[in-house]
């Protein structure tokens, strides 16, 4: 049923109060739900409705972030953390919570001691969640939730209070910028799209998160949805839209859900649709889905996949703002950047801006994978450094290794080396080291892996995913793949890396869309920093971090082997020979296949590579 | 049963008949008939194309281009069970290639290619976001994390057991 201004103020108050009991809320976000967090709900709400346990409830919620310990489960009001829970564990946690106790086996241990509440973990310490505020605090699946921690507030606010030039003022004094990795000035992006004359305008949201090791947009609709939809009802009654699209990639099917739940329940309320508020503006939001093409992250190409055509991207001018979806003027903005606008609308622009460095204000949202302990879901104000990322929030490296570069904006972005990793994490102090922001993936490489090879890796991806329609990008980073290829199969050349520069620029140079004027971007910062590498390769025919397979001379230390023979039992195509106790054991590097499972298993070592 | 003009006789079901009226007339809605169509038969074949090029009026060489531009939409049938093993940088990095090895010479197949009873297909798939679970595969609606490589052939036996016992 539609509502006015009381009833939502009505609910808020309402839900408050019914958010005060205790909750035991289950992260139900795409990493826990794959560790069977569902099976965790439906027994702990199997034992409470046998116990009938009153005033206390279980509920799904939002990414916590700490994915490495997942599932979590957390019990508020008291915050209580209890890191990879069973579903076994359902009774022990509905006991211990009903007597007011604790399960100290599930809790996280820091030097010794328990930690309490969730958010005093080390790993929360640096961080600042604004993107993320809802987020393990909320039922997304339930508006009246959203409602209660000030949810469309910020949009009542707007369509009574505000003008369509008083938030374009906030948002361009708030400083946001996108979020989607260029980092254009949001406000200035909204001037644009009002300023342009016509009757029918579109707001879009870019939900195809399509960089490898990237789930921040995937996390904030699964956790928040409701915040996305807020901010783009308020980017329509800027702009003078209404119409708004979500562009959604298929492979995430719990966002998927959780976003038409939200629709449907925004537009039941009268949040969403015709009359909003009774204000006289009219806002609805379709989704779509993607197929499966990473250049549909592109502005132009993604319109063209929701049109329904392939999704190739067009030159610009006209940008968006002019010609954008079905040829009428369009704003788009990445899930993140919409995820702030709401917050700012709210605590206003100087609340904002006084977040962050002199240019890059607020937070940004980083999936931190890779080899790195604390693998998660981080959101950090802009200026803190990486290497309070890595060691700080991440944990550190784990197998005692050392850390050796990170990867930063996927196959877009570069790579930043131990010796810069003091450099601040903002947009202007990654692009002068020839990194970008991109959207926020944020992969940590320990002294074992090969940049060279990782180079290959992200240009394996971009020739996989060019959408074929301009030459450098089609054949430029075909030609480049075939040259790191034969790079790690020890077939190079002197002046592969001269050549590699040399294309590199020319793509970058005359590609069409951002994915090829980007894609050199890994292979460039991969030879400024670890050029020593690529000569390794070249010269020496040498793999110096032992990944490159064709490269490798796996053999036994005689000195160290015990003639155990385990190897032998382990080599999948016989390649080592030797008898238990008759002298050290041998491999025939003829028929190894460098497949590596001898020098795991040796108990002594004794194999290297 | 109905059949349409323009497929040379051949007929379609009524869930073609149902996903068709369904998108007939909305703007670009040629692709969300497609990812039905994709569920639904688990690939897009010649005559589904047909049939939703004339009731949507979309060419049939557009729809052919759709198609084959997407990885998600398929021209042929997949495996009764998909293995997807999930290729994506936080994956990679923890040996996410071994493990498709593995898959591949258990399976005795290709990445792309059905095993010969039909019963598995393999797939190297865009990051899936379990990067927490690194490497991760997904078979069906199952989700698999931090995969090795010995782990593989328990994973492949527990579906052709229940193939067997069914």
């Amino acid at each position: 049923m539609k509502k006015t201004v009381q009833d939502i103020e009505n609910i808020r108050t309402q839900t408050k109060l019914s958010m005060k009991n205790i909750r035991i809320m289950v992260c139900a976000g795409t990493g826990c739900t794959s560790s069977k967090s569902q099976k965790i709900i439906n027994n702990i709400s199997k034992i409470l409705k046998e116990k009938n346990a009153e005033g206390i409830s279980v509920e799904k919620t939002g990414c916590f972030g700490f994915c490495a310990k997942g599932p979590i489960v957390v019990i508020d009001p008291m915050e209580i953390f209890y890191e990879q829970v069973k579903p076994e564990d359902a009774n022990e946690i509905v006991e211990a919570t009903l007597n007011n106790k604790v399960v100290e086996r599930l809790m996280a241990k820091e030097n010794d001691k328990f930690v309490e509440r969730w958010h005093e973990l080390n790993f929360y310490n640096k961080q600042k969640r604004i993107a993320l505020k809802n987020c393990g605090y909320i039922n997304p699946e339930n508006i009246d939730e959203y409602i209660a921690v000030d949810g469309y507030k910020a949009l009542e606010k707007v369509l009574l209070e505000y003008s369509q030039d008083d938030v374009v003022k906030i948002i361009s004094d708030s400083g946001l910028r996108g979020r989607g990795g260029a980092g254009f000035p949001t406000g200035k992006k909204w001037l644009f799209a009002k300023q342009v004359e016509g009757n029918i305008k579109y707001v879009c949201c870019n939900a195809d998160e399509g960089d490898p090791g990237a789930f921040m947009d995937r996390s904030i609709l699964e956790g928040d949805p409701h915040s996305v939809l807020e901010a783009m009802a308020i980017a329509g009654y800027t702009i003078g839209a209404k119409q708004g699209y979500i562009y959604i990639r298929a492979e995430y099917p719990i966002a998927v859900h959780r976003l038409k739940i939200a629709i449907k329940q925004a537009k039941d309320y009268g949040l969403l649709g015709k009359n909003i508020l009774g204000t006289g503006f009219d806002f609805d939001i379709e989704l779509r889905l993607g197929a499966g093409a990473f250049v549909c992250g592109e502005e132009t190409a993604l319109m063209n996949s929701i049109e329904g055509k392939r999704g190739e991207p067009n030159p610009r001018p006209p940008y968006p703002a002019v010609k954008g979806l079905f040829a009428k003027p369009t704003l788009l903005n990445n899930v993140e950047t919409y995820a702030n606008v709401p917050k700012i609308i709210l605590n206003g622009s100087k609340w904002y801006s006084s977040i962050g460095t002199e240019t890059s204000k607020g937070t940004k949202v980083f999936a931190l994978g890779g080899n790195i302990n604390n693998v998660g879901l981080v959101e950090v104000p802009m200026g803190v450094t990486l290497r309070e990322i890595v060691e700080d929030i991440g944990g550190g490296i784990p197998g005692g290794r050392k850390f050796k570069a990170a990867q930063i904006g996927g196959p877009s972005g570069g790579c930043i080396p131990d010796s810069l990793i003091d450099t601040k994490i903002d947009y202007e102090s990654l692009a002068s080291i020839n990194s970008m922001m991109g959207s926020g993936g944020l992969i940590v490489m320990d002294d074992s892996k090969c940049m060279v090879n990782l180079a290959k890796f992200f240009l394996e991806f971009t020739v996989d995913e060019s959408c074929g329609k301009c030459p450098p990008c089609r054949i430029g980073t075909k030609r480049m793949l075939e040259i790191l290829t034969r790079i790690t199969e020890g077939n190079g050349k002197e002046g592969d890396v001269e050549l590699l520069e040399e294309l590199a620029s020319s793509i970058k140079k005359a590609s069409l869309c951002g994915l090829g004027q980007t894609a050199p971007n890994p292979i460039l910062s991969t030879i400024r920093y670890f050029r020593d590498e690529y000569e390794a390769h070249i010269k020496y025919k040498k793999c110096p971090a032992g990944e490159c397979k064709k490269l490798m001379n796996v053999h036994i230390d005689p000195e160290k082997c015990k003639q155990c023979g385990i190897c032998k039992k382990t080599c999948p195509v016989n390649a080592i020979s030797g008898e238990v106790r008759q002298g050290p054991f041998k491999i025939n590097p003829e028929i190894c296949i460098k497949c590596g499972a001898c020098i795991e298993k040796c108990p002594f070592k004794a194999i290297s590579k | 049963m109905k059949r349409c003009k323009g497929c040379n006789g051949y007929s379609v079901d009524d869930k073609m008949v149902k996903i068709a009226n369904k998108y007939k007339g909305v703007k670009g809605g040629i692709m969300g008939a497609l990812h039905e169509v994709q569920d639904e038969y688990g690939y897009i074949s010649e005559i589904n194309q047909k049939y939703l090029s004339d009731k949507l009026g979309v060419p049939l060489s557009e729809i052919y281009g759709i198609i084959t531009f997407y990885s998600r939409f398929s021209l042929m049938p997949k495996g009764k069970y998909n293995i997807q093993a999930c290729m994506g940088t936080a994956c990679y990095v923890k040996g996410a290639e071994a493990v498709i090895k593995a898959f591949k010479d258990n399976l005795n197949i290709d990445v792309g290619q059905v095993t010969e009873d039909g019963l598995f297909s393999l797939e190297s798939v865009r990051c899936i976001g379990a990067c927490g679970l690194a490497p991760a595969i997904v078979i069906n609606e199952d989700v698999y994390g931090k995969v090795t490589p010995d782990m593989v052939p328990n994973i492949i036996d527990t579906y052709r057991k229940k193939e067997a016992t069914k």
